[in-house]
């Protein structure tokens, strides 16, 4: 009897993940059908896929889906972080520099972070003023372990902590189009970013 | 599954002489085999191979299965080409979750009979001869020895994904990272005893780096893991 206890109690757990996931699966299609008769289909290869929820600066729970109709310029870094972080903030600054008047409000810069332990929404607020970047187009997002890594594959960021403050990490700026779709990658710390640029400048109205 | 009893080691690859703990956790026996693939297909048709999403997983998903349900070769070979993504929902769909890298490393330096046989020669020759034989992935799971946790296939059939393949910083693309791993590189600079060794798990490491998530390979499969709770106590008498 214990034994049968036991298996039920098991099989009942493993039912229960799995149709957390079918019921997630289902909640997307069903999302999926709205967004079709919104005549705005998620694209096989959109982010928007993702179903991670994320924390903002000011502690708002999002979806990423909830970014979609902007260009998005993404960056992982963590604000603990001495070396490359504050070189690839300064070339997100650079970027929407460039970016045309008209153009700027169609475009959303997001910072992920790869350290969510450390980086509390308070954390990111504080980054986020030091740097003066407290207007709504920087957007600073912390999520799940699990998702981060989910969201850094996605990106084809690698990292790894080699201490807890600090990580070693690829210095990846991607462009997404309004739709969720990568559309541009840039590589590098301080690198020529006019590709970027242009690449935002096209895509954004 | 089999309980892997925790401790300390030092990874081939990471800071420099940082001994990392691994906790004690649960893996799989056995690789997920093609049979088990199919199950999961058919109960979540998402990750079908006609229907499944580009970002999830590339052209080459389930490359050998002729159509959605019927894969190629035999049923308990290993199933290969999936993404890292598909590996981590079939994982979670068992209740369980894909082994980190530490613990895959971890679990895999056993041999038959000791929890670290990483300096010993037949160890790393067994593991060289596996590189050099051409579709292992054909064979049947269960097929290679059974190491000291109870383990089989760790080496010999297919690599296997980790939950966090992706902390791995060198694949080409990583080349212009702040932080190269030129601890890696350290051991084709000393001729020694733990020359096979190094290059035997580089290899991995070096394959781990040059995957996205999307990707599949023929060459590269997954089991699973999970935490130790109370609850397997009950768990074990199945």
């Amino acid at each position: 009897m214990i034994h049968f206890k036991h298996i039920l109690l098991v099989l009942s757990l493993v039912a229960i993940s799995c149709n957390d996931t079918s019921k997630k699966d289902s909640e997307t299609a069903e999302a999926d059908i709205l967004e079709n008769t919104d005549s705005e289909k998620i694209s096989d290869m959109s982010i928007y896929n993702l179903p991670s929820q994320w924390t903002t600066q000011d502690g708002n729970e999002i979806e990423l889906k909830e970014l979609k109709g902007k260009v998005l310029a993404m960056v992982m870094i963590y604000t603990s972080c001495q070396a490359a972080c504050p070189r690839l903030v300064a070339d997100m600054r650079n970027i929407e520099k460039q970016i045309p008047e008209d153009k700027k409000n169609d475009v959303q810069y997001v910072f992920v972070s790869i350290d969510p332990e450390t980086d509390t929404p308070e954390r990111l607020t504080a980054f986020a003023k030091e740097n003066e970047m407290e207007e709504d187009k920087w957007l600073f997002l912390r999520g799940t372990e699990e998702d981060t890594r989910e969201f850094a594959a996605v990106l084809a960021v690698n990292y790894k902590e080699i201490s807890p403050i600090d990580f070693s990490h690829s210095n990846i700026i991607s462009v997404f189009d309004q739709g969720g779709e990568l559309a541009h990658q840039q590589e590098g710390l301080g690198v020529d970013n006019k590709e970027t640029v242009q690449t935002i400048i096209d895509l954004a109205k | 599954m089999v309980t892997v009893k925790g401790g300390v080691y030092l990874p081939l690859y990471g800071a420099a002489d940082q001994l990392i703990d691994v906790d004690s956790f649960m893996m799989d026996v056995l690789p997920v085999t093609n049979t088990d693939y199919l199950k999961f297909v058919q109960e979540n048709p998402k990750w079908k191979k006609s229907n499944v999403k580009a970002l999830f997983a590339d052209k080459s998903y389930l490359a050998k299965w002729t159509d959605d349900t019927s894969f190629t070769g035999l049923p308990d070979a290993p199933v290969n080409n999936v993404s890292w993504f598909a590996a981590k929902k079939y994982c979670e769909c068992q209740g369980k979750r894909l082994p980190t890298m530490d613990e895959w490393e971890f679990a895999a330096m056993a041999n038959e009979d000791v929890q670290d046989a990483r300096k010993i020669k037949s160890y790393n020759q067994y593991i060289l001869n596996w590189y050099e034989a051409p579709r292992t992935y054909n064979k049947s799971v269960g097929s290679t020895f059974k190491n000291y946790w109870g383990i089989y296939d760790l080496h010999g059939l297919v690599w296997e994904w980790t939950q966090d393949f992706n902390s791995v910083l060198i694949s080409g693309e990583s080349r212009k990272d702040q932080d190269k791993d030129s601890n890696l590189f350290c051991g084709s600079a000393a001729i020694g005893a733990s020359d096979l060794m190094n290059y035997a798990a580089f290899m991995r490491y070096a394959f781990r780096g040059s995957m996205k998530a999307r990707y599949s390979s023929q060459n590269l499969g997954f089991r699973c893991a999970k935490d130790i709770e109370k609850l397997d106590v009950g768990q074990k008498d199945l």
